[in-house]
Formats: structure tokens, C-alpha cells, sequence
């Protein structure tokens, strides 16, 4: 099966301005996918490529097997977008602005969209002007999610909403990747991003610095351990992989790069452990290390 | 703390922003007065010359209505005749412009949220954009009064010029003031405010048509209609000719009048807020509002509607005057000679002539309606609205022919209802003029609104940042070149850019088919450009 978004070397410059110097990712087929990185990383100039919005200056993309430039209404027929900032118009109800999104992307489903108006707790008989951020974002979010696609582009979609709605978007988000719709989703919420997503890449000045599965990124990425025994625990600090220690009588604290965990938990075994806490490495500390890479190079410089 | 905390720094903000904006209207204000003065020494060094030309041409209602009442045979005089009521215009416009900037523009795109969340009081930001406003008019008064000293017309006179100018853009920063409190959206508020500027300028018009010429053939006084104008009070003081000062009360009374009532609203409504306040909606889009077409529709029904019932009310308005243009001048040989001249046809019928002159100010309009309408176009896409339209199955040629469609035929209708309003009221009061005809004296003018049309697809496509300056300059560069070309002595060539220099003074001429076929593929092919160009480049967000 091809891969529904394929980017190799993008690159797209304004003016004397590089938004994307090579940037590559590539989203299965049936993936949700998250798309990290810091403001000004290219996040949206990315997604406005692959929407042909803004036309690539090299490098290859591919979205559903089509050119998003060349085939950009076609192509459109089968996705559904939802910005970052969601612009109505004024003198529009919510509830019109979903029908004409749906119906000028080729329909949607109108029991689909009931349902959604009442999970998002959306009152479609206002006029756009008095919506607040978090609810124009809803009303892209039921226009987008009431079209059935096959794929969803979610450019950081839930910056407005509050914890209940957070939760209502994942639960949509798990219903169409159920039925084998494929997302990519914009986001700095990492919780949101740990939840919901199979694949992960981030980007840092308009390239991509990682990208792979969770489960393979967090196996380049640190465990954090606390141990407490009855006797102080010795030999920590020699071992490989084993950083930052800190040996606080019978206690101590410290992390160890995942791949060698094993090593040392044979390690304690020995010990006479009373409690043992870990933390597996969260995608917030996967993306510090690299956005604080960043700020370490920015400072050097 | 007071209400008024802050008004220091949002003048220095406002001064900032329109560092150069207010700089580039006076200066085109002075240069075009600087034009017009030294075309009038130009071509009537002498005295006899200009009153064969006042009491010529002078003595139609068609050019009273668009110039204004003769106040004299000086060179000063004709200076006013020529130039005054046009640079009231332009003083009014830049008033309101300015003042809704500086209000309704900054509280409908949250500039105003972020400054009223600091230490600034509720009526700084009015405050500024007034003082600022005050200031340029005032500025303005001063530069077109040193101007004419500078053509070395009386000192009196000059500054009459000036202080009527100045007096008159400050009644219609007052208007604007209220507007701004009134309209939710910045472009209501600046279509409510240039309109009545313009709607000033035409009942002052009517005013001065109507009125009743002195015993020495040159001067005229205006009928009543003129006193309910700013723009006419501003006539009213009579530069060059016998000034009247007093009259300049009228407009300050008028500022201060809705300055007041501004302040007043400011302290009673809520930020953000009109004074309609928003009834719920339908919950589901109706079926014509789900393509393109109908989405450019819904979005430009309402200023449509009060274009289309501008332009018949005021074409029925015309439509009664023909006749009596007709019967006053008849008796006047040497008018009828002339005027006969300048339709370039043997036509008898002055009233003709009249609606012809009528007609461009129809054209004029209708160019302007097809501007403001397609600028929606980069509006939608500043805005961001259009990103999720194209995200959408919807092409770019598609979304920009829908706005394109709306544009072409509401100008068709606007110019339509013109000319039918013209013929029932003309048919109503005895004339021999007709509807049909002048329904197709309307239908003439759609080619140099076309031509507009295009021009602003092609900027549209090729510098969208720009969009909206060059579409309103491309606009009054047309108007100045084509139909002020002459007042400003500029030469043929010049005024041959601007496509109303080619629409035939229909119904007083034939009807010459080359020139508008001419306008019309010239419109194509800027707006094939247009969209090509569009189809190639980024999105502009």
C-alpha cells in the first residue's frame, strides 16, 4: 500500500526567509500521525504545501498518490482540513459555515454532524462574529470530522479547547482512525500526541529531526528511575548508561538510556530493593532534547 | 486614571501608522489643486474669456450639479468653480477613512483588545483618532491656502479656500465618529461614511442645478437643497467671490454635534459591539448557500441591495430634473450650440445631455461598486477564510469567478435600475427622453466598469499585498485622468488611459460600438491575465 503523505527534501524559502530547508516525512496509510515542532519550525508552511497553497520550491511531495499542486481539487475531495486559526466569516452561523465546508468538500454526513454538534456542546444557530477561538476551531473540527475521508490535516486542532473537549477530540480522532482513515495532526500537546499517535516526527527549523514510531523513538530517549533499598545502593555510577545520579542515603535517583536498562536492573537485583518507581521518557523530553539542542546551538552561536 | 488615559501614546501609534497615508492624501490634495489653479490661468488668462466660459457652459445645471455654484468672474473664482467641491471630497474621504481606522478597524481585529487591556482609557482611543484627524485637516486647510497664495490669488480668498476645506473634512470626521460606533465591521462603518460624503456632495449638486442665476449671468444661488449638505455649507462660504464666514459654523457645529453623540455611544456600548445586537441564526446552511457563487453572494447581498437602492432612488431624483434642464435652457441659444458641440451629435434635447453627464457620474459609481465588491477577494484572503475554502474541492478560478460574477452583475443591475429610474421618473414629469433609452445609456457605462473589474484581478494576481491600494488608485487615477482630465488641463494622451474616456455620452450621442468592444476585450484580458497569475502563485496569508 502506498504512503498516504510522502515528503522527501522539501525546501520552500520566501524572500530571503527558509521555512523548509529539506524537510522529509512520510505518513502510512491508516496511521495517525503527530507532526511536532516549536513555533516558526514550518509546521504549517509544510501542511500548506501539502494542501497546494503554497507551491514547493524543490523536493518531492506526494499526498494520496497525487500531486498536491497539480491535483490540488481532486485531491481535496478526499481530505479534510481544520486550521490552526480558523477564520469564518462574521455574518455566517456556525451552523452554516459546517454545511458549506462539508458540502463544498462533496458532502457530509448530517447524522454524523448532529452527533458531533452535541459532543463538542457547539450551538450552531450563532453567527460566527460571537464565537470565540476554542468554538470556531469546533466548528472546523465537526465540519472536518462529519465528512468521511481518508485522510484528516490537523494543524495544531485543539489550541482552543478546554480539558472536556480535548477528550471529545480524541475519541473522534480513534473513530476515523478505526475505520482506516489516516491523520496527521499538528500539535504541541504531547499528552495528545502519546495518545493518539503511532508515528511521530519533529521538526526544527524546516528540517525533520526525528521521526520513526514512538515505541522506536523512545528507545533512543532515557527511563527515569527511583530506587529505595534497605542499605545504600553502590556501583550505580559505573555502569553504562546510567546518568545524572543522585545517592541520597538508602535512596537514589537517576536515568538510564533505555537501551540499557537490563543491565541495570541485574544490576539491582542484588540489592535488597524496597521500592522501585520509573518513569518511561514522554515526548515532552524527547522534543526538550531537541528543541533545547536548539536553544544550546542558538546560544553558541 | 481617567477615561482618557493613554491618548498621548495612541496619537503617537495612530501618527505612526499613517506616517504615510495622511502625507500622500495631502500632498495629491495640493498637487491636483496646484494643477487645477494653473490650467484655469492657462486657459482664461482674461477676463472676457472666463465669463464667455461662465456664462457657456457655466449656466448648464448638468455641470453646476457636478462643479458647484460660479461665484464670480476672477481667476480665484474659477479656481473655486473648478476645484472647491472636489477637494471637499477628498478632504471628507480621508476623514473618514482615517477616523474608522483608528476606531471600528482596530477593535474588529483585536488591536484595540490588547491596547484596552493596557493603561488606556475607554475614550483615548476616539480621542486620538479624532485629534489625529483634526490635525490633518487642518494641515490640509493650511497647505491647499498656501497653494493658492502660491498662485498668487487673493489672500481672502485663499484662505476661505482653505478653512472651508479643512471645516468641511471635519464634519465628516464627526460622521465617521459615529459611524464607527454604530457599524460592527470597519468596511460598513467606511461604506456608510464615504457614502454620505458622496450623497452630500450629490444633494448639494441638486441644490446648486436648481438654483436661481443673478442678474450679472455669472453667480448663482443655490436652492434650499444645497443648505442640507456639508459639502454644500462649504460652498456656501464662497472663496474668491463675497466671503461668508459664518457658514463655516455649520460644519464645526455639526462635528461637535457628533462628537458628542460618539462619546455618548463609547460610554454605553460594550467592546466589540454595534448597536444591533446578534439573533440567533438558521442552524443549517440553505441549499443556495453551498457552492462558491453562493457563498460570494451571501457575502456581498447586503451592500448590494443598498448600492442597487441608492442608485434608483437617486436615478429617479435625476430622471425628474431633465425636463426643467430642458425648458430653462432652450431660450438659451448659445448654450444649446455648444452643448451640442460637446455631445459631438446635432442632438436638439438638452435634457439628453444632462443624462448623459448624469451617466458618467452612473459609470463612476458602478466602477467604484465593482471595486469595493472584488476586493473581497483579498480581504477573504488576508483574512484567512480562503485557506479553508481551497482546502476544500473548490478551485482558485472558480472561487475568484464567483466573486468576479457577483461584481459584473450587480454593477449590470446598478446601472440598469439607473437608467430605468431615470426614464419612469423623466416619462413621469413630461419628457420626451424615454426608458429604454437611458436603460442603455446605463447598460454603455458597464465596459469601463469592466475594465476596472479586470484591472483589479490582475493586481489581485500579480502583487496581492498591494491589492487594495493600487485597485482604489488604479479607481481615482481613472477618474482624475478621464472625467477631471480637463478640469486638471492634463493632456490627451493622459486622459485616454482612463477607460471613461471612452464611453460615448450616450444618450445625447450615437451609440459607437468600437470603443466599448474595445473596453470589454481589454477587460478579458487583464482578468485572463489576472487568474492566470493567480493560478500560479502562493497564497498570500
Amino acid at each position: 500500500m502506498t504512503d498516504a503523505i510522502s515528503v522527501s527534501g522539501l525546501v520552500k524559502t520566501f524572500g530571503t526567509t527558509h521555512a523548509l530547508n529539506g524537510l522529509d516525512l512520510t505518513v502510512g496509510t491508516g496511521e495517525v500521525h503527530g507532526f511536532l515542532g516549536p513555533n516558526g519550525a514550518g509546521k504549517t508552511t509544510t501542511i500548506r504545501v501539502l494542501l497546494g497553497l503554497l507551491r514547493a520550491d524543490a523536493g518531492q511531495v506526494r499526498l494520496l498518490g497525487g500531486d498536491p499542486w497539480r491535483d490540488a481539487v481532486a485531491l481535496h475531495k478526499r481530505l479534510a482540513y481544520v486550521p490552526g486559526d480558523v477564520s469564518l466569516w462574521p455574518n455566517l452561523t456556525g451552523g452554516e459555515s459546517i454545511d458549506l465546508f462539508g458540502d463544498l468538500r462533496g458532502g457530509l454526513d448530517k447524522a454524523r454532524r448532529a452527533e458531533l454538534l452535541e459532543r463538542f456542546q457547539l450551538d450552531p444557530t450563532k453567527r460566527c462574529r460571537t464565537y470565540s477561538k476554542g468554538n470556531r476551531q469546533k466548528v472546523a473540527l465537526v465540519a472536518a470530522f462529519a465528512s468521511d475521508v481518508e485522510l484528516y490535516v490537523l494543524d495544531e486542532p485543539t489550541s482552543g479547547l478546554d480539558p472536556l473537549m480535548e477528550a471529545a477530540f480524541q475519541q473522534t480522532v480513534r473513530e476515523v482512525s478505526t475505520r482506516g482513515a489516516t491523520v496527521l495532526l499538528s500539535s504541541h500537546i504531547f499528552s495528545e500526541v502519546e495518545a493518539l499517535c503511532s508515528g511521530v516526527s519533529i521538526i526544527r527549523d524546516g528540517v525533520t529531526v526525528e521521526s520513526g514510531t514512538l515505541a522506536q523513538l523512545r528507545h533512543l530517549t532515557r527511563t527515569s528511575l527511583t530506587v529505595e533499598a534497605t542499605e545504600p545502593v553502590t556501583g550505580l555510577a559505573g555502569l553504562p548508561g546510567v546518568h545524572d545520579l543522585v545517592a541520597d542515603g538508602t535512596r537514589a535517583r537517576f536515568d538510564v538510556d533505555s537501551a540499557q536498562l537490563p543491565g541495570v536492573l541485574r544490576h539491582l537485583a542484588d540489592f535488597d530493593v524496597q521500592a522501585l518507581t520509573s518513569h518511561p521518557p514522554t515526548l515532552e523530553e524527547l522534543f526538550m532534547r531537541h528543541y533545547g539542542d536548539a536553544t544550546m546551538i542558538g546560544a553558541g552561536r | 486614571m481617567s477615561a482618557y488615559t493613554g491618548t498621548g501614546r495612541l496619537i503617537r501609534l495612530a501618527l505612526r501608522r499613517d506616517r504615510v497615508q495622511l502625507p500622500i492624501w495631502i500632498a495629491g490634495s495640493v498637487l491636483l489643486l496646484a494643477a487645477g489653479a494653473a490650467a484655469v490661468a492657462d486657459e482664461f488668462p482674461d477676463e472676457a474669456g472666463r465669463i464667455t466660459a461662465l456664462k457657456g457652459a457655466g449656466t448648464s445645471p448638468a455641470v453646476l450639479l457636478m462643479r458647484g455654484t460660479p461665484v464670480g468672474a476672477d481667476l480665484g473664482a474659477l479656481v473655486n468653480f473648478r476645484n472647491f467641491a472636489f477637494m471637499m471630497v477628498l478632504a471628507g474621504l480621508m476623514s473618514t477613512f482615517a477616523i474608522v481606522r483608528h476606531t471600528r478597524q482596530n477593535e474588529e481585529n483585536g488591536r484595540a483588545e490588547m491596547l484596552g487591556a493596557g493603561s488606556v482609557g475607554r475614550f483615548a482611543g476616539l480621542t486620538a483618532a479624532l485629534v489625529v484627524v483634526s490635525g490633518a485637516n487642518l494641515l490640509l486647510g493650511a497647505a491647499l491656502t498656501g497653494t493658492l497664495l502660491g498662485a498668487d490669488l487673493p489672500a481672502d480668498g485663499a484662505l476661505a479656500f482653505g478653512a472651508a476645506t479643512a471645516a468641511t473634512g471635519l464634519a465628516f470626521a464627526g460622521l465617521a465618529a459615529v459611524a464607527a460606533q454604530l457599524f460592527q465591521s470597519a468596511r460598513g462603518a467606511n461604506a456608510f461614511a464615504a457614502t454620505a460624503v458622496g450623497v452630500a456632495y450629490l444633494i448639494r449638486g441638486i441644490g446648486d442645478a436648481l438654483g436661481e442665476r443673478a442678474p450679472d449671468g455669472i453667480q448663482v444661488t443655490s436652492a434650499w437643497p444645497s443648505w442640507v449638505s456639508p459639502i454644500g455649507w462649504g460652498t456656501q462660504a464662497r472663496p474668491f467671490g463675497e466671503e461668508v464666514w459664518w457658514v463655516l459654523a455649520l460644519p464645526l457645529a455639526l462635528l461637535a454635534a457628533c462628537v458628542a453623540g460618539a462619546f455618548a455611544l463609547v460610554d454605553r456600548r460594550d467592546f466589540g459591539a454595534g448597536l444591533i445586537p446578534d439573533r440567533p441564526g438558521p442552524a443549517v446552511a440553505a441549499r443556495s448557500l453551498l457552492s462558491p457563487l453562493g457563498l460570494a453572494w451571501r457575502l456581498n447581498r447586503g451592500a448590494t441591495f443598498g448600492w442597487l437602492i441608492g442608485s434608483a432612488l437617486f436615478g429617479l431624483g435625476i430622471g425628474t430634473l431633465g425636463k426643467a434642464v430642458n425648458e430653462a435652457m432652450t431660450g438659451n441659444p448659445g448654450v444649446t450650440k455648444m452643448l451640442d458641440q460637446l455631445a459631438g451629435t446635432g442632438v436638439a434635447d438638452l435634457a439628453d445631455t444632462f443624462y448623459a453627464a448624469m451617466m458618467n457620474v452612473y459609470g463612476v459609481l458602478a466602477a467604484g461598486f465593482v471595486v469595493q465588491a472584488l476586493l473581497r477577494l483579498r480581504s477573504e484572503e488576508a483574512g484567512g477564510q480562503v485557506e479553508a475554502v481551497l482546502a476544500t474541492a473548490v478551485g482558485r478560478i472558480r472561487w475568484v469567478t464567483a466573486h468576479l460574477a457577483c461584481a459584473v452583475i450587480g454593477a449590470t443591475a446598478l446601472l440598469v435600475l439607473a437608467g430605468a429610474g431615470m426614464g419612469v421618473a423623466d416619462v413621469a414629469v413630461g419628457g420626451v427622453t424615454g426608458v429604454g433609452p437611458l436603460i442603455g445609456a446605463g447598460l454603455a457605462q458597464l465596459p469601463a466598469a469592466l475594465t476596472l473589474a479586470g484591472f483589479v484581478v490582475l493586481v489581485f494576481g500579480l502583487l496581492p499585498r498591494l491589492t487594495v491600494p493600487l485597485a482604489w488608485a488604479g479607481l481615482v487615477a481613472s477618474i482624475v485622468c478621464g472625467l477631471l482630465g480637463e478640469v486638471f488641463g492634463l493632456p490627451e494622451a493622459v486622459r485616454d488611459l482612463s477607460p471613461f474616456s471612452h464611453v460615448p455620452p450616450i444618450p445625447a450621442a450615437e451609440v459607437t460600438a468600437g470603443p466599448l468592444a474595445a473596453l470589454v476585450i481589454v477587460a478579458a484580458a487583464l482578468t485572463t491575465a489576472g487568474l492566470a497569475l493567480f493560478r500560479r502563485r502562493n497564497l498570500a496569508v
